[in-house]
């Protein structure tokens, strides 16, 4: 199912438009680059808050209010750049390892961060101040460090694998 | 005379270029740490420069967000000439003779030395920037610094797809 929306993709008018341009996957790619550090670098700054090697004599509340606006905004951003880019050949990306690894890597960080905010961010009253917050805080930070690494490294490798 | 096209030949005959041009992992692999260190400097300016123009983290006085974040972006920045210079060893006629690489590195000095300027005028009009909740100075520095770091990002990935050699 997963290849026949593929193929239907890469047929509209925008893929063929963005694979069929000198100029139109770059600009995308680009415009997904600016997004994609930001989302990274944004969410590095409240897991380095979360393990206590940063900002810790703030409060992670209000950590987390400055910052993940900022990170939800370059995430919707990198997805629909993301999402122009895999319809120009969508096929090929799909049947990329690498691409498929930066999916799966995709996936493991989005559940990572719902089973923090839905159980360990409950009880954030009790350690909203504290330097060195529980260990499933830090766990979940660590976590989210590696699979959004992960992305980078993957994201990158697609360039040199995709046929 | 020596030319820049002749020091990338010679540059490219290096053990270290030849070890980079026959080891097919390390580029992906440099320019994946690149990236990451771009990340680091991205989300530090951005998230100062919020700052600078009264948009975020206001309950802070900008000496302690300017303490928090100018550290991470120097210490990228030496990531970033590090990994780069790994990059322009392995590939040196792609870079050193693309006029886009060249205008990254021109925008890259501009930034870089702005950054140095406003950390010594930090230093001495520290007390007056902090107090006030947004003074024209810092605020200039923050759009014009923004401006130059997305400059830089843009052209380092339009090297890829402008004509070398």
């Amino acid at each position: 199912m997963l290849l026949s929306i593929a193929h239907w993709l890469q047929n509209t008018g925008v893929a063929r438009f963005i694979a069929g341009s000198e100029w139109a996957f770059p600009t995308i790619e680009t415009v997904h680059v600016l997004f994609l550090v930001m989302v990274v670098g944004s969410i590095t700054v409240v897991d380095l808050r979360l393990l206590g090697l940063a900002s810790a004599h703030r409060r992670i509340s209000r950590v987390s209010a400055d910052v993940l606006p900022l990170t939800w905004f370059s995430f919707a951003m990198a997805l629909g750049s993301g999402l122009l880019l895999f319809s120009s050949r969508a096929v090929a990306y799909l049947a990329d390892w690498p691409f498929r690894i930066k999916m799966a890597l995709l996936l493991l960080a989005g559940l990572n961060m719902a089973a923090f905010h839905l159980f360990t961010y409950r009880s954030i009253r009790a350690w909203d101040e504290a330097r060195r917050p529980p260990a499933a805080a830090k766990l979940a930070a660590a976590l989210s460090l590696a699979f959004w690494a992960g992305v980078v490294v993957f994201g990158r490798w697609i360039g040199f694998t995709v046929q | 005379m020596p030319t820049v096209a002749s020091f990338c030949d010679w540059l490219a005959q290096t053990p270290v270029s030849l070890l980079i041009q026959t080891v097919n992992w390390i580029i992906p692999a440099v320019q994946s740490v690149h990236i990451l260190a771009v990340a680091t400097v991205m989300a530090s300016t951005v998230l100062l420069d919020l700052r600078l123009l009264g948009l975020a983290g206001t309950d802070q006085p900008i000496s302690s967000v300017a303490r928090r974040f100018l550290p991470w972006i120097w210490c990228a920045v030496l990531v970033l000439l590090a990994s780069g210079s790994l990059l322009v060893m392995g590939e040196p006629r792609r870079d050193l003779l693309n006029p886009v690489f060249i205008a990254k590195m021109a925008l890259l000095a501009t930034t870089a030395l702005m950054t140095v300027l406003f950390q010594l005028t930090l230093s001495r009009k520290l007390v007056a920037w902090d107090a006030a909740a947004r003074s024209p100075g810092p605020a200039l520095f923050a759009v014009v610094s923004l401006a130059l770091w997305v400059a830089v990002l843009v052209c380092g990935r339009w090297i890829a797809y402008v004509a070398h050699g």
